[in-house]
This record gives C-alpha cells, sequence and structure tokens, in this order.
C-alpha cells in the first residue's frame, strides 16, 4: 500500500512511536487482520484483508476494550480505471461509550469485486451496502436485498465510478 | 343586494355565444393546479398562493393534492429520472383538458444540472403549453404564466380535448412505478412488446399527425 503519500509517512512514524490501542488490541487478538495502518488528520484506518473482515468487525463491536457498536457509514471509492487495486470499501465505526472512531478499509480490483456483508453484525449496512453497490458495482456476499437504492430500477452501470459519463449513455426519454 | 335585479331588467332572458367561448371561460377562470413541486422553484409556488401575491384572483389557487381533480400540471424543480416515470403517470391520471406549466429553468432544460441523473427538459415526459424561466421564477411571474395559459385556453375549442379511450388508459402500464416484489430487479423491468409505453394524451396525438 504506497499509493496514499501523506498517510504512509505518518503511518511509518505512528508504528514506530506508539501505535493506537485499537491496533494494538488487533494485532494482539490476530496479527493478520492489519494489513496496513493509516493515521492521517487525526484519523486512524486500518486496511482489512477481505477474508478477516467480518472476524475483525465482530471482535471490534464486541470487544470490551474497542466496543464499536455503531457502524457510521459505509462508502466505495473508485480511485480510477488505471488504479490497482482499483476499488474500496471504507467502514466507518464509531463507539457510543468509548467515543472513538476507527475507519476499515478494504481494497478490491476491478475483477472480483465482492466483500462478505457487514448486515450480521450492523444492521444499519443494509442500506449503505445497497448504496455501494448501486453507485460503485461492489457486490456485497451474503447480504439480504442487494439490489439499486438512488439510482431507477432500471439503470445501466454504476454511476460514482471515475468512467461513468457525466451525462450519462444516452439521452432521457419515455421511448 | 339588488344586483340580480339590475341584471335581470338590464339582460334580455336569453344570450347568443360560441359554445366554445363559454366553456373555455369556465375552464380559464378555475384552473386547479396539481401540486408537483421538486425543488426550490416550489417554494415561490407556494408563494404565489400566498395572501400578498394572491393567485387566487385568477382563480388558480386550489392546489390539489388528487391528480383527478386538478387541471393544470405545475412542474416546479429539477425532474430526475426516476422521477419521470412517476410525473408522466400523475400526468396520466389527470382528465381531461389539463395543461402543463414547466416553472423555472430546471424543468425546462435542465438548468444547471446537465448530468446523467436530470432530464433535460420535462418536455421529454409530458407536452407543456407554458416555459417559465428563471432561477427561481419570482410569484409574480408564475402568475403571468397562469394568464398566459388562460389566453391559450380561450383559443381552444372544446373538440380538442376528450378523455382516452378506456380500454387504452386500461392496458398502458408507466415503469419504474411497479410494486417492488423480490431483490431480483433486471426481470420485472422487461416490458411487454404489445402494450403502450404511456398513453398519448388527445393533444399530443394531434400535435404528432
Amino acid at each position: 500500500m504506497e499509493n496514499n503519500e501523506p498517510a504512509t509517512e505518518t503511518s511509518e512514524s505512528l508504528e514506530s512511536s506508539a501505535p493506537s490501542p485499537i491496533v494494538a488490541a488487533l494485532q494482539r487478538e490476530h496479527p493478520e487482520w492489519v494489513a496496513d495502518v493509516i493515521a492521517a488528520f487525526g484519523e486512524l484506518t486500518v486496511v482489512v484483508p477481505r477474508e478477516h473482515l467480518i472476524a475483525a468487525c465482530t471482535f471490534l463491536k464486541t470487544s470490551p476494550d474497542t466496543l464499536f457498536n455503531f457502524l457510521s457509514d459505509i462508502c466505495g471509492a473508485d480511485r480510477g480505471p488505471e488504479e490497482e487495486p482499483r476499488f474500496e470499501v471504507n467502514y466507518h465505526l464509531f463507539s457510543t461509550t468509548i467515543h472513538h472512531r476507527l475507519r476499515l478499509k478494504v481494497v478490491l480490483n476491478e475483477e472480483d469485486m465482492h466483500v462478505p456483508t457487514v448486515t450480521g453484525i450492523w444492521k444499519t449496512a443494509n442500506w449503505h451496502e445497497r448504496e455501494t453497490f448501486d453507485l460503485f458495482g461492489v457486490i456485497f456476499d451474503g447480504h439480504p436485498d442487494l439490489r439499486r437504492i438512488l439510482l431507477p430500477e432500471d439503470w445501466q452501470g454504476h454511476a460514482l465510478r471515475k468512467d461513468f459519463p457525466l451525462r450519462g449513455y444516452e439521452p432521457y426519454s419515455l421511448k | 343586494m339588488g344586483l340580480e335585479n339590475i341584471i335581470a331588467e338590464a339582460l334580455p332572458e336569453v344570450l347568443t355565444t360560441r359554445l366554445d367561448s363559454l366553456i373555455n371561460w369556465a375552464r380559464k377562470s378555475s384552473l386547479w393546479p396539481a401540486t408537483f413541486g421538486l425543488a426550490c422553484c416550489a417554494i415561490e409556488m407556494m408563494n404565489a398562493t400566498s395572501s400578498r401575491n394572491d393567485l387566487a384572483r385568477f382563480g388558480s389557487e386550489v392546489f390539489r393534492a388528487s391528480p383527478r381533480q386538478a387541471d393544470v400540471m405545475i412542474v416546479s424543480g429539477r425532474v430526475s429520472r426516476k422521477m419521470a416515470p412517476v410525473l408522466r403517470r400523475i400526468y396520466d391520471q389527470m382528465p381531461e383538458p389539463k395543461w402543463v406549466i414547466s416553472m423555472g429553468a430546471c424543468a425546462t432544460s435542465g438548468g444547471v444540472f446537465d448530468n446523467y441523473a436530470i432530464v433535460q427538459g420535462v418536455d421529454k415526459v409530458v407536452p407543456v403549453d407554458v416555459y417559465i424561466p428563471g432561477c427561481p421564477p419570482r410569484p409574480e411571474m408564475l402568475i403571468h404564466a397562469v394568464m398566459m395559459l388562460q389566453e391559450k385556453v380561450m383559443k381552444e375549442s372544446v373538440r380538442d380535448r376528450r378523455d382516452i379511450p378506456e380500454a387504452e388508459a386500461r392496458e398502458a402500464i408507466v415503469p419504474g412505478t411497479l410494486p417492488i416484489t423480490d431483490g431480483s430487479t433486471a426481470r420485472q423491468n422487461t416490458l411487454p412488446e404489445s402494450r403502450p409505453y404511456t398513453i398519448a394524451s388527445r393533444h399530443e396525438r394531434r400535435r404528432s399527425s
């Protein structure tokens, strides 16, 4: 993960000096859950391998050290068609008891846009994942009702991808 | 008041006029709008009915929530592609005679929203009688548009506007407004080829022919 310039610098300094207690708890529980740590602008981001996402999220919600009982947001991001990996899915967590925040990041290749759903852990993920699917085309495996939420039902393509034309593929008509 | 006595004395018992003139006069004097406030233009539309601007002077203040009771649809605001089939369905539900006012730059041409989500002009969905420029137009401009529409109504003939045949109306379906039953959406949106996509109203057909 060398694509985020300011983040990489700070992450090294942070890891060398004093790791966050959240990261320490994650690494203590399972070292492979933390692929990378990015600390920038006072925000902590942990890059999680896709296959460990569910286990890490379950731990983060239930562990008394973290207690992330609130999923603020899930959002996708498209780094551009030329980037590899191209897509990322970000999970913004918040703890209503400890009042700390954490961002989990899962990076995806364009060929394999599958992420396990976290609706079993936070129910609010349902609509967030539908939105990410709608606008980026990320498929959340195991989602109970994965269909479009913002764009029309018969829409072609995913509108927030970088290669989606601003005006759409064709002008609107009722045929 | 005694007004009735004066009129009865001053006027003859029988007046002759053209049927069109009488009916159009009645129609233009109570153009009830169907509310279709979609964005900030709707605030100005509401303001037009306030006591300061008083659209009631022109018989057009009774905004109806039901399209069955409305005569003119004031499309005020940007029409998204997802809203377009809904707007068309509301229009189809209005009984003839019916008119459309496109209020503001967005409803007229898409305005500054030249992107995939916004229909570039509501005239791609329904036939428009009066366009109002502005972003948003002042209430006076909407009142002016209503007055222009009244002039247009006076020039029409009763033969121009009739309800569409009932059989055709029953067969027509509007996409995008179908009830959603399960997660798979692609199959539900395949339309049967034989059915008309929307109902063409009488004056739309006349315009095309």
